[in-house]
């Protein structure tokens, strides 16, 4: 196929491609990319205000660098780690089941319609609202204290925001609904497209349920799943509303829920962008090894297998 | 695997631009220095406040308000100019940042834009106030006098004059603080309700301990949350806050962490969160079974009449407490670069500086009004007395803390030393860390708040 297209000389419609995608890179480069660099810039200055004055300017070199290594900076990578997992496992394995589900034509659930409306229902819901909604259903003296009490099952109200499990738990429960939905839509559609035949094909070889899932969707989903898995890390290292509002910005109890961008708006409230710029870059460093960890986890092992192959093939043409 | 590279680094790239999108947005420049515009008067005035109190003492007793707009967010003024209000909240320094944005673009902003006047409170007046960050605009340049003002009370003049001597503020009330306590709890627990025969129960520490713990075996809670007692203990330190670099915990506050300590151990409070939280509110209902708050004037009328509601009311009195101390107050603010000059003056002077408009406040409000004269004679008629205390005259009794009020340890620091303070010992209070751990997290909170604080000092 290769050799074949380098040797014909059609016409080219790539450079149309390349116009169509210029907007994006033109108010890239204009709203990000410049700021991009002011960030790295700042993140060697000295550069904070004090009530209405400003201080700085002023170059410092790696300082800001060195001040946050010895900061806790680690502990709330590990809050946020912590968090964004035990918030995704759910997420990813109700959501496989519910795409499923929703897509085998021998389960036949009636109002399939309604219930991918519900499910993604959460999402709808502004993140900070939905937050504000949790703190008030979950406070000392709310709802869902009242119900416990009621039915008997606590004589004593649960202070969830004040222990450490609690709080997390909220905020891990709130992202795993808020998400669920919407990964499973997006696992449903990747399921439908695969050919229909291949089902068929391992139901008349005797497969049960759990084989056709394990041996033909999950292989074929898996470009789906990288995707998702890579949105919900960029995500949940951008974990900010959630905690935010629920704890009222303290990270409460004892800062272990305070995560990388709370710590970065900390920051940012005491207009400390030299600081703020370092967070920044370690943040970027940090996504980009993990995005790139991920795209090697995830590539395609048969394209791999079909690469060496074609050496393979090559060497023994040669 | 060469496309895999570019959208891997695509993909970081986005990230990264997020990331930098918060980061390097509204770095402004230092403020420029601006002038007051006396040539014309602008026909709108921009007021900052972080909630509706000032708003509604302006909409009820300014004698040029025509009408207002349904959602009070616009003020219509008899000669046409338009009152735009911008309200942030005060929580997390919120009010501050957005009040902090708009006066440094100030000098870039056109006419109707600029912030004409803005509101402070004690714990961050000076920020405003201070001489060299120059937004505030000096009384005497807008041509009010201090005869204009001599019958307020003398501290709410003293917390806005900068380092020169200016005034630069004026306020219509002024804010002794006192203990409100429910009189059907004090009969039952006390026998009495007799806000004299209270005031002897809780007349020191010791004794409030001791009246705690008598509420508490009639099933009563004596306080809401740990941050009632929080202002009574601050408000008496012996030093400020800040000493050049170097943060310094007076003992006092160490008291009021060990006492906060054995209240929640013990069960003496409610353990609700924090002032102004839902479960705060609803202690001050006419169900509930906290004993008392710590209230300063504005707190009566503003917050706890309405918490109590019509059942509450009536129950309620007020005794001086175990510690003097005052709590808030709002001060008025010119901003630098204002061109509404006259009507500044003019709202100040009638809102602040006219013994008639604010005897009528009070008897309005209950609000404890910045008139000296005026409230000692308040304070001396028999026939005064407030429907929702019982029929009690407080303001007899505020009129005896007001002139004793000394703010000279404010500092600019008071609000984000206070909080994150709060924050790191509310763990603490919980029994989810040891002391020691708060006072880390409080030496980091206050370090990642205030860059250019370097050390901690504890007693």
């Amino acid at each position: 196929m290769k050799s074949n297209r380098s040797n014909n000389k059609s016409v080219s419609y790539e450079r149309w491609g390349y116009i169509f995608i210029l907007p994006f890179f033109v108010t890239f480069l204009v709203f990000s990319l410049i700021p991009l660099v002011d960030t790295i810039r700042y993140s060697f200055y000295e550069y904070y205000r004090s009530g209405l004055i400003e201080v700085g300017p002023n170059f410092v070199g790696l300082e800001n660098y060195k001040a946050l290594l010895e900061s806790d900076l680690l502990k709330y990578a590990g809050n946020t780690f912590i968090m964004w997992i035990a918030g995704f496992i759910p997420q990813i394995g109700i959501a496989m089941l519910l795409a499923a589900w929703f897509t085998d034509h021998r389960i036949r659930i009636h109002g399939l319609q309604f219930f991918k409306v519900v499910i993604y229902l959460p999402n709808l819901i502004m993140a900070s609202a939905f937050a504000m909604l949790f703190f008030t259903l979950f406070s000392d003296a709310g709802p869902i204290n009242q119900i416990l009490m009621s039915t008997g099952l606590i004589h004593h109200n649960i202070r969830f925001m004040v222990s450490t499990l609690g709080a997390r738990s909220l905020i891990a429960l709130m992202n795993f609904l808020m998400w669920f939905g919407n990964t499973a839509i997006m696992l449903m559609a990747a399921i439908m497209g695969i050919n229909p035949a291949l089902f068929e094909a391992a139901e008349l070889d005797g497969c049960n349920h759990a084989k056709i899932f394990r041996h033909v969707t999950l292989p074929l989903i898996r470009p789906i799943l990288a995707y998702t898995l890579i949105t919900s890390i960029i995500g949940g290292l951008q974990m900010y509303d959630v905690p935010q509002i629920l704890t009222n910005g303290a990270g409460a109890p004892d800062r272990t829920t305070m995560t990388l961008i709370m710590f970065l708006n900390k920051h940012l409230a005491s207009k400390n962008y030299g600081m703020a710029g370092a967070l920044s870059v370690y943040l970027f460093v940090i996504s980009a090894i993990l995005c790139f960890i991920v795209f090697k986890m995830m590539q395609d092992e048969d394209a791999v297998e079909a690469k060496k192959l074609k050496k393979k093939k090559r060497k023994e043409r040669a | 695997m060469k496309r895999k590279v570019v959208s891997v680094l695509l993909v970081a790239a986005m990230t990264m631009g997020v990331l930098a999108g918060c980061g390097s947005s509204n770095k402004g420049g230092s403020a420029k220095k601006a002038t007051i515009n006396t040539e014309k008067e602008g026909k709108i005035l921009n007021i900052y406040v972080w909630n509706e109190e000032f708003q509604s003492r302006l909409n009820d007793y300014y004698s040029e308000v025509e009408k207002v707009s349904d959602d009070k967010s616009i003020t219509y003024l008899k000669d046409g100019t338009e009152i735009h209000w911008t309200v942030n909240p005060n929580e997390n320094g919120v009010y501050q940042d957005k009040l902090d944005q708009a006066l440094q673009k100030q000098a870039d902003a056109s006419d109707d834009q600029k912030v004409d006047m803005f509101l402070v409170e004690a714990d961050y007046a000076l920020k405003y106030t201070d001489a060299n960050a120059n937004v505030s605009v000096p009384l005497k340049d807008l041509g009010i006098s201090d005869e204009d003002l001599a019958d307020q009370y003398q501290y709410t003049k003293d917390v806005v004059t900068d380092a020169n001597g200016d005034l630069r503020g004026t306020s219509w009330q002024a804010t002794p603080g006192l203990f409100a306590y429910r009189r059907s709890i004090a009969k039952d627990v006390f026998g009495t309700d007799d806000p004299e025969k209270v005031q002897e129960k809780l007349a020191d520490w010791n004794k409030f301990d001791a009246a705690a713990k008598e509420m508490k075996n009639k099933g009563y809670f004596m306080l809401s949350s740990v941050a009632d007692t929080f202002r009574v203990f601050s408000n008496n330190v012996s030093g400020k806050w800040v000493d050049g670099t170097t943060v310094k915990v007076d003992p006092n506050l160490m008291n009021w962490v060990k006492q906060s300590k054995t209240y929640t151990d013990e069960g003496l409070n409610h353990k609700v969160g924090g002032q102004w939280t839902d479960e705060w509110n609803k202690d001050q209902a006419a169900d509930s079974k906290v004993f008392g708050f710590f209230y300063s004037t504005w707190g009566i009328n503003f917050t706890l009449q309405g918490n109590a509601g019509k059942e509450g009311a009536g129950d309620w009195a007020v005794c001086d407490g175990p510690q003097p101390f005052y709590w808030g107050g709002s001060w008025l603010v010119a901003a630098n670069g204002t061109d509404n000059p006259k009507h500044i003056k003019d709202i100040m002077l009638q809102l602040t500086a006219n013994k008639d408009n604010l005897i009528k406040i009070t008897k309005d409000t209950q609000d404890y009004t910045n008139t000296t004269s005026g409230m000692d004679e308040l304070a001396k008629d028999p026939k005064y007395g407030s429907e929702f205390l019982g029929g009690q005259n407080h303001i007899a009794l505020f009129a005896e803390v007001a002139p004793t009020i000394d703010m000279s340890n404010i500092s600019p620091y008071d609000q984000g030393c206070g909080e994150a303070f709060q924050n790191a010992f509310g763990d603490y209070f919980n029994g989810k860390i040891t002391e020691e751990k708060a006072k880390k997290n409080f030496e980091t909170a206050i370090k990642e708040k205030y860059p250019e604080l370097t050390d901690v000092e504890w007693p």
